[in-house]
C-alpha cells in the first residue's frame, strides 16, 4: 500500500512541477529563450503571496488575485525593458542576463525577507483529506492543486492553438520579420508571452509556498524540476510537460520511498533515463 | 623597383613584447614567497585558481559554443577524488592532483555523450543537472562524510613539505602552475588544427560542416580536456581548503557564476579577458565584499549591464577598436616592401 500512495502523491505533486515548467516551455516555445531565473520568480511569486496575506489577512488562494497579475506585470516590463534586448542567435547573452536577474532577484530576497524559512498557511483545507478503498488517503490541497495544473495547461493550450493571441505566438515564433510585416509588433507579443509566463509562475509560486516552507535560496532547484518536465515530456508540447511533471513527481516519491536520501537524486536519474533512450523527450511535438 | 609581396603572418612587436613582460611577470610571481605576505600568497593562489577556471570555462562558451552552467560538477569531483586518492589509497596529494584530472577527463566522457543530446540553453541547464547529480551522490558516500564532507588528515598535510611555510610556498606554486599549464593548454589547443577548425566552427557551423569538420568530435575532445583541467583545478582548491563538502565541492555560485561573471566582464571569446576579468572581479570583491548580499546584487546589475551594453566584455571592446592582440592567434596579412 506504501507504494499504491507514493505513486498517488508523485502524480499529485507532479501537477505542481508542471505549473513550474509550463512557464518555461511556453517562453521557450515563443521565443526560444530559456529563463535561468524562472525559479526565482517562483520563490518571488511566493513571498508575494506572503506578503499580501498577512498584510491583508486573506487565503493565499485569494492572494493570488493580486499575485498573478502583479508578477504579470513584472514580465512584461521585464521582457519589454530587458530581455527583448538579449533576443537574437546568440544564446549567451539572454542566458546571462537571465543568470544576473537569478543573482538579483536571490539576494534581493534575501536582504528584505532574510534566509529563514516561511510558510503560507491555508487554513483548515491543508490537513482535509478524502478517504480512498484500501487505507489511501488523498489530499483535498495536494488534489486541488493537481486540477488547477490540468486547468492551466489545458488554458494554455487553449490560448497557443484557439486565440488570436495564440495565433501571434506562433506566427512570431515560426517567422519572425515576416510576422512583423503582417502587422504583429513583435516586442509586445514576446511581452505577453513572458506576462503570461509569470502569470503562470504566480500561480505555481504561491502553491509552492503553501505546500512546503521556502526560503530565498531555493529558485534553482525549481528550475530543475521545470526544465526535467519540460525534458521528460518534449519540447514544445504542453500536456507532455504536465506527464514529464508526473514522471518527475512519481520517481521522486519512488526514491524516497526506498530510502530517504534517493528523492532527488532519483528524479533526476529519471531524466537522464530519458535524455539517454528518447533524448527529443516522450512527446516531442512534430514539427 | 620596388616590389610588394605579401605574407600572413601571427606575431608582431606588441605580441613579442607582451611574451617578454609575461614572461617577467610570471618569474616574479614564482619569487612570491620571498616577498609576498602569506595572505598575499592566499589571494594570489586564489586568483591564480580562479583563473583557470575562467579560461576553460572561456574555452567552452567563448570557442567551442558549449554554455555550460555545470561546471562545479568538476570542480568538486576534482576536490573529492583528490581526498579519496589521498586518504583511501594514501597517494601523496602532489601525484593525486594530475590523477584527479585523469578521473575528471575519463567521468566527463559519458556525461558529454548523455548531455551533447541537448542544444543550445538546454545543454547548458542540462550541465546543472550533471552536478547536481554528482553533489546528491557525493553526499551519499558515508566513507566521504556523507552531507556534512571530511577534512584531509593532518599526517597527510603535514607529509607535503617539512614546514608551514613551504608547504603554502608549494600550494602557492602549485596554484600558479596550474594558471600557466591552462593557459598554454588553451594557446596550443587553439594554435593547432583543432584550434582552426573551433574558429571556423564558430563562424558558421554550416560552412564548417560542408568543408568536413566533424563538429561533434571537436566539442568531444575539447569538452573532455576543459572537464579534465577543471577536475585538477578543483583538486588544488580543495587542497588548499583541507576540506571539502558537497555543498561547498558543487556550489554552482562559488564555481559557475562567479567565473562567468570574470569571462564576462573580461571579455568572451579572447585568451585576454579571463586575465582582465580576474582582475576586475578581485579588485571587485575586495573592495565589496563588506557588503554583503548588496555587493552580490551590484554583481548582478553589473554583469546584465556589460551584457547589454558591452557584450564583448572589456578586453573585446578594447580590442575591437585598437586591434591589439596579447597572444599571436590571429593572422594578419602584412605587406613588406622590398627594393630589387
Amino acid at each position: 500500500m506504501d507504494w499504491i500512495n507514493a505513486i498517488i502523491q508523485g502524480i499529485l505533486l507532479g501537477g505542481l512541477y508542471a505549473l513550474f515548467a509550463a512557464g518555461l516551455s511556453l517562453i521557450f516555445g515563443v521565443m526560444r529563450l530559456v529563463n535561468i531565473a524562472h525559479g526565482d520568480f517562483i520563490v518571488l511569486a511566493a513571498f508575494l503571496g506572503l506578503s499580501v496575506t498577512s498584510v491583508l489577512g486573506i487565503s493565499p488562494l485569494l492572494a493570488l488575485l493580486l499575485v498573478v497579475p502583479a508578477m504579470a506585470a513584472l514580465g512584461y516590463v521585464l521582457q519589454r525593458g530587458i530581455l527583448n534586448q538579449t533576443l537574437g542567435d546568440d544564446i549567451l547573452p539572454p542566458l546571462l542576463v537571465t543568470f544576473g536577474l537569478s543573482v538579483i532577484i536571490q539576494n534581493g530576497l534575501l536582504e528584505i525577507y532574510s534566509a529563514d524559512p516561511q510558510k503560507m498557511s491555508a487554513g483548515p483545507i491543508e490537513t482535509a483529506s478524502i478517504a480512498l478503498p484500501g487505507d489511501l488517503n488523498v489530499g483535498v490541497l495536494p488534489l486541488i492543486m493537481f486540477l488547477v495544473a490540468v486547468v492551466v495547461i489545458a488554458g494554455l493550450q487553449w490560448v497557443f492553438y484557439r486565440s488570436a493571441l495564440g495565433r501571434a505566438f506562433r506566427a512570431v515564433s515560426d517567422k519572425q520579420d515576416i510576422a512583423e510585416l503582417m502587422g504583429l509588433n513583435k516586442a509586445h507579443v514576446f511581452g505577453l508571452a513572458m506576462a503570461l509566463s509569470l502569470a503562470v509562475v504566480a500561480i505555481a509560486g504561491v502553491f509552492l509556498g503553501i505546500r512546503t516552507s521556502f526560503d530565498p535560496s531555493i529558485g534553482p532547484g525549481r528550475l530543475i524540476f521545470g526544465f526535467e518536465a519540460v525534458i521528460i515530456g518534449g519540447l514544445g508540447n504542453l500536456w507532455g510537460t504536465l506527464i514529464g511533471g508526473i514522471i518527475l513527481g512519481v520517481s521522486q516519491n519512488i526514491g524516497a520511498q526506498i530510502n530517504p536520501g534517493w528523492q532527488l537524486l532519483a528524479g533526476h536519474i529519471a531524466f537522464l533515463f530519458v535524455l539517454a533512450v528518447r533524448p527529443r523527450g516522450l512527446f516531442p511535438r512534430i514539427d | 623597383m620596388t616590389t610588394t609581396t605579401y605574407s600572413i603572418s601571427r606575431s608582431s612587436t606588441v605580441t613579442r613584447t607582451a611574451a617578454v613582460v609575461g614572461i617577467l611577470v610570471v618569474a616574479g610571481l614564482i619569487a612570491a614567497p620571498w616577498w609576498a605576505g602569506r595572505a598575499d600568497m592566499r589571494l594570489l593562489s586564489e586568483m591564480f585558481l580562479y583563473l583557470s577556471l575562467a579560461c576553460l570555462w572561456n574555452l567552452l562558451a567563448g570557442y567551442a559554443g558549449l554554455v555550460s552552467v555545470g561546471q562545479q560538477a568538476f570542480v568538486g569531483f576534482g576536490g573529492y577524488m583528490l581526498f579519496a586518492l589521498a586518504i583511501f589509497a594514501g597517494v601523496s596529494p602532489i601525484v593525486a592532483i594530475p590523477l584527479a584530472g585523469i578521473l575528471g577527463a575519463l567521468v566527463a566522457v559519458p556525461v558529454a555523450l548523455l548531455i551533447f543530446r541537448l542544444r543550445g540553453a538546454y545543454f547548458a541547464i542540462g550541465t546543472w543537472v550533471i552536478a547536481e547529480v554528482f553533489r546528491l551522490s557525493f553526499a551519499q558516500i558515508s566513507a566521504l562524510g556523507g552531507g556534512s564532507g571530511t577534512s584531509l588528515p593532518v599526517a597527510i598535510v603535514r607529509g607535503m613539505a617539512s614546514n608551514r611555510s613551504m608547504r603554502e610556498a608549494t600550494t602557492y606554486w602549485l596554484a600558479l602552475g596550474m594558471a600557466v599549464l591552462v593557459l598554454v593548454v588553451i594557446y596550443m589547443l587553439l594554435r593547432s588544427r583543432n584550434g582552426l577548425a573551433l574558429t571556423a566552427i564558430r563562424d558558421s557551423e554550416v560552412a564548417s560542416e560542408s568543408f568536413g569538420i566533424d563538429i561533434w568530435r571537436h566539442k568531444f575532445v575539447v569538452y573532455i580536456i576543459a572537464a579534465g583541467l577543471t577536475a585538477m583545478t578543483g583538486a588544488l582548491i580543495f587542497l588548499q581548503k583541507l576540506r571539502i563538502s558537497p555543498d561547498a565541492a558543487f556550489n554552482v555560485n562559488d564555481w559557475t557564476a562567479f567565473v562567468i561573471f570574470i569571462v564576462v566582464i573580461g571579455g568572451i571569446g579572447t585568451l585576454e579577458g579571463p586575465i582582465i576579468g580576474v582582475i576586475v572581479f578581485f579588485l571587485l570583491r575586495e573592495t565589496l565584499s563588506d557588503l554583503g548580499t548588496t555587493y552580490l546584487l551590484i554583481l548582478g546589475v553589473v554583469a546584465i549591464v556589460v551584457m547589454l551594453k558591452a557584450p564583448k566584455g572589456l578586453w573585446g571592446t578594447l580590442k575591437e577598436r585598437t586591434g591589439l592582440e596579447l597572444f599571436p592567434l590571429s593572422r594578419r596579412v602584412v605587406k613588406n616592401k622590398s627594393d630589387k
